[in-house]
């Protein structure tokens, strides 16, 4: 069945590229990335690779070398521009054309631009690759003054990174709370708390209105009129997926490119993985769009799976992490739906888990500064064990020895 | 460059130089040491970069923080007593020798 051709080359993209030669796929096999850089992690741009002096070489997956051992033909720093699902074939940004027999789209996200007058100022970033995280760090070392536009994972790694730097920081948000779309509001409220006291100026329900750059400098604008200065503005208001390529070739996309559980997309010749989908899980009865690492290796190994005509269904605990100061944030599971908290601890010890249940169903666990109530919900979750709430309350109980 | 033995679940041994400053779990990855897994990239959250540190060096890292201590107790090949994360290991002259064993799996 060779050729098979992976789109994209981050987490997901090297995975399935990854899976494929240990389940023994030995024919030819060609990882194309829009980025130069080899494949290399996200997760740290946002937190150690903005903090410290550190190599971009750090951050890759795989050494150069290993590529070329395992017979993976790179095609990086060119994008494709066209899938032509007749006559299997993809055009890149350079002319040339690749052809496929079996397909792998792992085209990620794009960062959400700021939608006001004046963002296409120079000094408003963005943190999405490993190119921005390098901007965004020589920009942090000429500022001291900086605003942050959302208040979601990214936006709140990089308020605690510039105030490690001793920058004058300002995180605008425009819900009511910060992370609000991914934890409860105690949660918010404890986060909110730690910047707070760690010297950041947090500004919710702000709307901006302008980037607006007059005699006394660049400023951030609010719907109330207010200018906030800054000198270096970073945006971190969500992301987009990357569909145009499969729409455009006729492959089911809605806010995401739409796979079953097997990774599978509407043609059978093509799978897909990562932020970019839509997708079945078997532990869940609706599609999620995830973006996470959890999601990326795991589904992607799903969409090897599937090429190699070994199909097996997607069925594993989403989890995610976020580190701030010393805070480091875990969650596992999908909290949506959930009518009751049980909290594990208190805030104000610095260390407390939040378990969301729906009736008596446990959905998800956030732990902060608990990496063990994370660990072991992460199993019970995928194995579906029934976990009392007055269990979950009693800090005395050892989850571990819960099965 | 501190040298470091890593030796495989199957006994393979191998000597890589890793620059002062990195993580032995990056330096492990870019040797393209298939032992590591590292899905968080470093950032203690996944224990799937598990070592098991020669009892001789032991002494010789710094104390793990709370937060490595609690995912030791999470790693997929139960810890042993001298059982450390790798990302949470820095390389340094101090190191030049180490030696580690890695677990049969990661996850």
């Amino acid at each position: 069945m060779p050729p098979i051709v992976v789109v994209g080359a981050g987490q997901a993209g090297l995975q399935v590229v990854d899976s494929l030669r240990r389940g023994g796929y030995t024919d030819a096999l060609t990882l194309i990335g829009d980025e130069t850089w080899l494949p290399y992690q996200r997760p740290p741009l946002s937190k150690k690779f903005l903090l410290e002096e550190m190599d971009p070489a750090r951050l890759y997956f795989r050494p150069a070398a290993h590529f070329s051992k395992q017979d993976v033909t790179l095609r990086l720093g060119v994008s494709v521009t066209r899938l032509n699902r007749t006559t299997c074939e993809l055009t890149l940004s350079d002319g040339s054309t690749v052809h496929y027999d079996r397909l792998a789209l792992a085209t990620g996200t794009r960062v959400r631009t700021l939608p006001v007058p004046g963002a296409d100022d120079p000094r408003v970033c963005y943190l999405r690759g490993l190119d921005d995280a390098v901007r965004v760090k020589a920009r942090l070392v000429e500022t001291s003054r900086v605003v942050i536009v959302g208040a979601g994972f990214i936006g709140l790694e990089i308020a605690a990174v510039a105030r490690a730097l001793g920058k004058e920081v300002t995180v605008i948000e425009a819900q009511g709370r910060v992370m609000p779309r991914v934890v409860a509001p105690l949660v918010s409220a404890y986060f909110q708390r730690v910047h707070e006291s760690h010297g950041v100026r947090v500004m919710t329900d702000a709307q901006v209105q302008a980037v607006v750059n007059s005699g006394a400098g660049l400023a951030v604008r609010l719907r109330d009129a207010t200018e906030i200065p800054a000198e270096l503005i970073i945006v971190g208001i969500g992301v987009v997926p990357n569909t145009e390529l499969a729409a455009a070739a006729g492959i089911i996309c809605d806010s995401g490119i739409v796979v079953d559980e097997f990774a599978r997309t509407n043609d059978p010749a093509i799978v897909a993985a990562g932020d970019c989908t839509r997708h079945r899980n078997t532990l869940f009865a609706e599609p999620h769009r995830l973006e996470s690492v959890q999601n990326a290796v795991d589904q992607a190994k799903v969409a090897a799976a599937s090429l190699l005509d070994v199909p097996v269904a997607y069925a594993q605990v989403p989890w995610f992490w976020s580190d701030q100061y010393d805070v480091k944030l875990q969650m596992t599971g999908i909290s949506t739906g959930y009518d009751e908290l049980v909290l594990r601890g208190v805030p104000e010890s610095g260390a407390f888990s939040v378990f969301y249940y729906a009736g008596e169903r446990l959905l998800a666990v956030d732990s902060i500064n608990r990496p063990v109530d994370h660990m072991v919900a992460r199993r019970w979750l995928l194995a579906g064990t029934k976990i009392a709430k007055h269990s979950a309350a009693d800090v005395a109980v050892d989850l571990k020895s819960v099965i | 460059m501190p040298k470091v033995t890593l030796i495989a679940h199957d006994g393979t041994r191998r000597e890589l130089d890793i620059p002062s400053g990195w993580s032995l779990m990056e330096g492990a990855v870019q040797n393209d040491v298939s032992g590591i897994v590292a899905e968080c990239g470093g950032g203690c959250a996944c224990a799937t970069c598990h070592v098991v540190v020669d009892p001789n060096w032991l002494a010789k890292l710094p104390a793990p923080s709370a937060t490595e201590l609690d995912l030791l107790e999470c790693t997929a090949v139960p810890r042993q007593a001298n059982s450390r994360l790798s990302c949470q290991i820095k390389l340094s002259a101090d190191l030049d020798g180490l030696i580690v064993q890695l677990p049969e799996r990661q996850t």
